[in-house]
């Protein structure tokens, strides 16, 4: 990772950064924070699927882990909400880590590794929905107290920082992987198993590895909605809503690159907003709408076309 | 095996065997792969070669036998393990990393021995260098001729910094010419003490770089020894030819 491959993502970070300076419509505020923590989440998504292949239908199980646990934290036991959100960020991780373990172990790809993570996330969806600790079906609110220091914020500005920091790290730590042993490995699974292992690739751990990473950031994501809107239930936490939109963001923006998570993320919620404003008024109308402009967009990606001119220009410049 | 101070196999199978349901793949299979050399394993379509070596390199487990790298028991370890310590196979069916340039398909090799990424594409790039692959390095695998792929394959393979590589004929499908630019690499990546067992059909390449044959038929070795001596035994002869075909040509000699 050299210098002059950050500049992108701290040129992303100075646009938020002034964004929040100059935007005041709460509108518009809310839409880029909700934005962002979705980027977050399909980060961690694109981690697994977008460089290793792995598509997960159930990302939700981690992102319903991070808000969680450090809701719970927060609300049930008195801690801090900093220690609360990393103790999250980590309990999504050894999660990922422990699925991975059952599934990868068993050899499941594809479709049934799909399948797998989708039946996982539902277990903890209906799980949450019944005990007692989370609240069970009425939700769980997070205590309003306001705050630096129990990362609350009364302005929306200070989220959209906060959110863009974020999301600026998990895309730090993307390309970090890109340029690392880790990384190659794990693309080389993608591509192809049996050849990987051939090249000394121990398929098994680079994958544990893989899923505990993703599920950490898409954790992160789940804790930094809590934080946002200081209630969760589980059809938010652990819904298939978020498993879809971690996947659709980073297929629609690019899979396996840097900005594709957050390049899908703007698309997915300007599509879905703009038909919900313009044509809100018949109902279920901005839904066909939302569908048929996601379909053009899948089938037509015009906007990779400067990530594809980015990638040439990389691969005649560099070494 | 002698009994005279080391054993002088690098490579040793003992009784291997491969059954898949009904059919014996390869059975009892024995013999050695001395440091250094080039051996070749050859025999005719559906012998078991293929499956000889994914035993060998831990991509199948054997039904029954043993493998020994350098005196060391490795049956059945992981294909990733073996890599390790410094056995590296190439794929029959070539298996490129298709979405990746070919300078980063030879790194994913390169990466076993060299954790920084400078390093490995170093590694890489000396490697695909060596093994004529240079103009092609910033290219999609995907893009690559035949003759291109099968290189490909082999410098992926010698990027791991194997002690033995096993080739599973790298060079079919080659035209003349393209035959006559990769024996002398071969050759090169002896030289530079990497022992190499190879499975081959091209007869030419046989004779020319192999100083010892084996020759598996129907699962089982049926010789071994010199290249020039393993083709004109008559057990041989009949294998590719079938039976009575040693009679007949002697008869028309
Ligand atoms: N996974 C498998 N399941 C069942 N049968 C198999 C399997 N792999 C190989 N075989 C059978 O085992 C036999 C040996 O096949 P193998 O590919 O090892 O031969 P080979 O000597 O490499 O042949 P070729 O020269 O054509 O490459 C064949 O009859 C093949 O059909
Ligand atoms: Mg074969």
């Amino acid at each position: 990772m050299t210098a002059r491959e950050t500049l992108p993502i701290l040129g992303f970070l100075i646009g938020a950064v002034l964004v929040s300076l100059f935007v005041t419509s709460n509108v518009v505020l809310n839409f880029l924070v909700f934005t962002l923590i979705l980027a977050i989440a399909a980060q961690g998504w694109n981690l697994l699927g977008g460089y290793g292949g792995q598509y997960s239908f159930g990302h939700a199980a981690f992102f319903g882990m991070g808000a969680y646990v450090s809701a719970i934290l927060q609300q049930r036991f008195g801690v801090n909400a900093y220690p609360a959100v990393a103790f999250g960020i980590a309990a999504a991780a050894v999660l990922g880590y422990a699925i991975g373990a059952m599934v990868f172990r068993a050899g499941l790809r594809g479709s049934y590794f799909a399948l797998v993570t989708l039946a996982f996330a539902e277990v903890l969806r209906i799980l949450a929905n019944a005990t007692e600790i989370t609240g069970g079906a009425a939700g769980l609110l997070i205590s309003l107290n306001l705050g630096a220091g129990n990362l609350q914020f009364a302005d929306r500005s200070s989220f959209l920082i906060l959110g863009a920091v974020l999301l600026a790290l998990a895309m730090l730590i993307t390309l970090a992987l890109e340029k690392s042993r880790l990384g190659a490995q794990l693309v080389a699974v993608r591509e192809n198993e049996s050849a990987a292992a051939a090249l000394g690739v121990d398929i098994l751990a680079v994958k544990l590895r893989a899923i505990s990473l993703s599920a950490a950031l898409t954790g992160a994501a789940g804790a930094l909605y809590a934080q946002y809107f200081l209630y969760i239930d589980s059809n938010i936490a652990f819904g298939t809503w978020i498993s879809v939109e971690a996947l659709l963001a980073p297929i629609i923006g690019g899979a396996g690159t840097v900005f594709g998570p957050l390049i899908g993320a703007l698309i997915l919620q300007g599509l879905s907003e703009g038909t919900k404003l313009l044509i809100g008024k018949i109902p279920g109308l901005d839904l066909i709408i939302f569908g048929v402009l996601l379909i053009l967009v899948v089938r037509f990606p015009l906007h990779r076309i400067p990530g594809l001119l980015a990638a040439r220009w990389r691969g005649k410049g560099a070494p | 095996m002698t009994g005279q101070g080391r054993d002088p196999a690098f490579l040793a199978v003992r009784d291997l065997t491969k059954r898949f349901g009904g059919l014996t793949a390869v059975s009892e299979a024995t013999f050695d792969v001395r440091e250094g050399s080039i051996t070749g394993l050859i025999g005719p379509n559906g012998a078991g070669k293929t499956t000889l070596f994914a035993m060998i390199a831990g991509f199948e487990q054997p039904s029954a036998g043993l493998v020994l790298l350098d005196g060391e028991e490795i049956t059945g370890r992981k294909p990733h393990d073996l890599a390790k310590l410094g056995l590296a196979r190439t794929f029959q069916i070539v298996q490129p990393f298709a979405g990746l340039s070919v300078r980063e398909n030879i790194a994913v090799g390169a990466f076993l021995r060299l954790p920084k990424r400078r390093d490995a594409l170093a590694l890489a790039e000396q490697v695909g260098q060596r093994l004529g692959l240079g103009p092609q390095l910033d290219k999609p695998a995907a893009a690559l001729t035949v003759a291109g792929r099968k290189r490909l394959e082999v410098a992926r393979a010698l990027a791991t910094r194997p002690r033995i590589l096993l080739l599973d004929e790298v060079l079919a499908g080659l035209n003349p010419s393209e035959l006559r630019d990769f024996l002398p690499v071969l050759q090169d990546i002896r030289a530079g003490g990497v022992t190499i067992l190879m499975i081959e059909h091209v007869m030419q390449a046989v004779m020319s770089l192999c100083e010892h044959v084996h020759v598996l038929a129907g699962g089982r070795i049926i010789a071994s020894g010199e290249a020039a001596e393993v083709v004109r035994n008559p057990a041989v002869i009949e294998a590719y030819l079938g039976p009575g075909a040693a009679q007949r040509l002697a008869a028309h000699a």
